[in-house]
């Protein structure tokens, strides 16, 4: 079957029919998404969708408990070696940054390539500086997170991804937690990432980024995927009243 | 006189008020701010003043250096007779050890002062090759306060005074630390059996006074082992003194991991990082260091309660002291005795207390909110 073959080594993530519960309550229900190679993915909703929580399952944050999350070909199961395998893959960016505060910027960022990749020092500093510089704060690199400011630490935190050299990136609400001013220099960032083909699932609130760099934009309310269209689409025609709600909302001010 | 008028954001920099900087400012804030604080300050320095003059006649000035018994202390001055101190400090160093041996405890201590600074500063020369010695400085203290191989054996009966102190002290802080970690870590742990078991432990650790515990060693330990079996009362001592600190230290450093966010364990798996490299290269070095003062005031304690082993029939310094009083030539001194033994502790703590603080300041990185 060379023809299935081909559309499983074009698929960064697949998910089947997936299902999760926190003890009784059920947050994602038949969760159903395929992402492409270098496609861009914005995910939207009001708090408490379960938007956040679906992008952890695919790097293993939460465990889910029904159906099949396949990431870059491999399934994740509880076996801790394909665990691994697809942390190493995927990059991750968290709303609060998670920067390792006793450690320097530098640090920061040859952390996981010497201690997962095994990279020699030298090679994992010139990679960090290499990322560090793209992403506008070369010198930062010997002060520690703490003495950064949010847009700045939020930077840091993309390039620590960056050097693992990943296939995918996930975001949640990368731009949640900073103040105005420093919205723009973070998803400047992210819009460089997209054009460079990055694969990026993103779950976010901010609708211009959503409009120039989203291949798709997928729509989640109650645990449930409502609506999954192009960004023109969705923006200008809204099939469902829920979205709708929610961009009136959203738009309104 | 008006003020000098700037452009909008020309303003610049001026230096403080001198009711803000310097020592002036300082007296005035803190010693004579209010009305109240000048009545205690003034009280303070009535105070000092009539308590260090005595102090110090007592301690030094008329006090007596050298004699040969109570009687002639007392008829050379009024102060302390630190001549008794003198005739038992070999005692109070080395307890029974014998005089032929000592160059090998004071070897031990010159080692164990050179095991301690690559551990203590990290900014030492081959700091490596030091941390190998450290580990090893254990086995060859134990070697050469035991002896064999080629030294003449000491039995641990022998080991007294500041030296025995010393043993129990060291071995159990530098391994109470390593325990305590393990036991918090296996507190927190997933897997059912391993959580059950620290919890069980932490809880009965707690739960029975470190007298009981060496009483458990020094008597009941020989009806539980096959009999027979020798098996060093020095070494279940400080198998007990050891076990017993970890389980405190368990919790002291289980509050530490507490407090470190979970999204620093998030970032580190996102990373791919295995469970002991987050925890040995993320969480620990962060939660350790909140838990500095905890851990240190575990030490402190350890430390000090190496005197109970006076129940037991060792004699730490204490013990010494005590049998020293019973000598009829020396006798009505105690005050000297419990003076001299706690400048010891104190010096041994404090010096411990100010290593907490420089170790706090230097790991702090301005990540304090």
């Amino acid at each position: 079957m060379p023809e299935t073959e081909k559309t499983h080594a074009e698929l960064a993530v697949k998910i089947e029919a997936m299902h999760k519960w926190y003890g009784q309550f059920h947050v994602l229900k038949n969760i159903n998404l395929q992402v492409r190679r270098g496609e861009r993915i914005v995910i939207c909703g009001p708090s408490g969708s379960g938007k956040s929580t679906m992008i952890r399952c695919i790097n293993r944050l939460e465990e889910h408990q029904q159906g099949d999350i396949i990431v870059d070909g491999v399934e994740l199961t509880n076996d801790l070696k394909n665990i691994e395998t697809i942390r190493k893959e995927v990059g991750m960016v968290f709303q609060h940054f998670n920067l390792f505060p006793h450690l320097t910027v530098l640090e920061n960022c040859t952390l996981a390539p010497i201690w997962v990749r095994k990279s020699p020092k030298a090679e994992a500093v010139a990679t960090a500086m290499e990322y560090l510089e793209r992403v506008q704060i070369p010198e930062q690199a010997h002060k520690f997170p703490g003495q950064l400011s949010g847009g700045q630490q939020q930077r840091v935190a993309i390039a620590r991804s960056l050097c693992m050299n990943p296939r995918i990136m996930l975001f949640d609400e990368p731009t949640s937690a900073l103040d105005p001013e420093m919205i723009k220099e973070v998803l400047d960032v992210m819009v460089e990432l997209a054009q460079e083909g990055m694969t990026m699932l993103c779950v976010t609130h901010e609708m211009g980024f959503a409009k120039t760099v989203a291949n798709r934009v997928i729509f989640m309310d109650e645990g449930e995927i409502i609506e999954e269209n192009s960004p023109d689409q969705f923006f200008d025609h809204p099939e469902h009243e829920r979205t709708k709600l929610f961009l009136s909302q959203i738009l309104s001010h | 006189m008006s003020a000098p008028q700037y452009a909008p954001g020309k303003h610049p920099d001026l230096p403080a008020p001198s009711t803000l900087a310097g020592p002036l400012a300082w007296v005035r804030a803190n010693l004579l701010s209010s009305p109240s604080n000048i009545t205690l300050t003034l009280l303070s320095l009535w105070f000092l003043w009539s308590v260090i003059p005595g102090a110090l006649n007592w301690f030094f000035f008329d006090a007596v250096y050298s004699g040969e018994n109570r009687a002639a202390c007392r008829a050379a001055g009024e102060g302390a007779c630190w001549a008794f101190i003198g005739e038992y400090l070999k005692l109070f160093t080395y307890g029974f050890y014998p005089e032929e041996s000592r160059w090998r405890v004071n070897l031990a201590f010159v080692l164990m002062w050179l095991a301690l600074v690559p551990i203590l500063f990290d900014r030492v020369p081959h700091r490596k090759y030091g941390l190998y010695y450290a580990a090893a400085f254990p086995f060859i203290a134990g070697w050469l306060l035991v002896g064999g191989l080629g030294l003449a054996p000491v039995t641990t009966d022998k080991f007294g005074g500041i030296m025995l102190t010393l043993v129990v002290g060291v071995t159990g802080i530098a391994f109470s630390l390593p325990i305590g970690i393990l036991l918090a870590l296996g507190r927190s742990s997933k897997l059912t059996i391993i959580r059950v078991f620290c919890v069980g432990f932490i809880e009965f650790i707690r739960g029975v006074p470190l007298i009981t515990l060496l009483f458990v060693a020094s008597t009941m330990l020989s009806y539980f082992l096959p009999p027979g079996t020798n098996f060093d009362l020095l070494l279940r001592v400080l198998i007990m003194v050891t076990l017993f600190a970890s389980g405190y230290m368990a919790e002291v450093i289980r509050g530490g991991l507490q407090a470190i966010p979970s999204g620093q364990t998030e970032a580190a798996d996102a990373l791919g990082l295995k469970y002991w490299q987050a925890m040995r290269l993320i969480v620990l070095p962060q939660a350790l260091k909140i838990s500095i003062p905890g851990i240190v005031n575990t030490f402190i304690g350890l430390y000090k309660d190496t005197t109970l082993v006076i129940i037991i029939g060792l004699y730490d310094p204490l013990g010494i002291g005590r049998a020293a009083l019973a000598n009829t030539s020396w006798i009505g001194l105690s005050t000297e005795v419990y003076i001299f033994v706690a400048i010891f502790f104190f010096v041994s703590c404090f010096a411990m207390s100010r290593y907490s603080l420089y170790l706090e300041d230097k790991l702090e990185t301005g990540h304090k909110r």
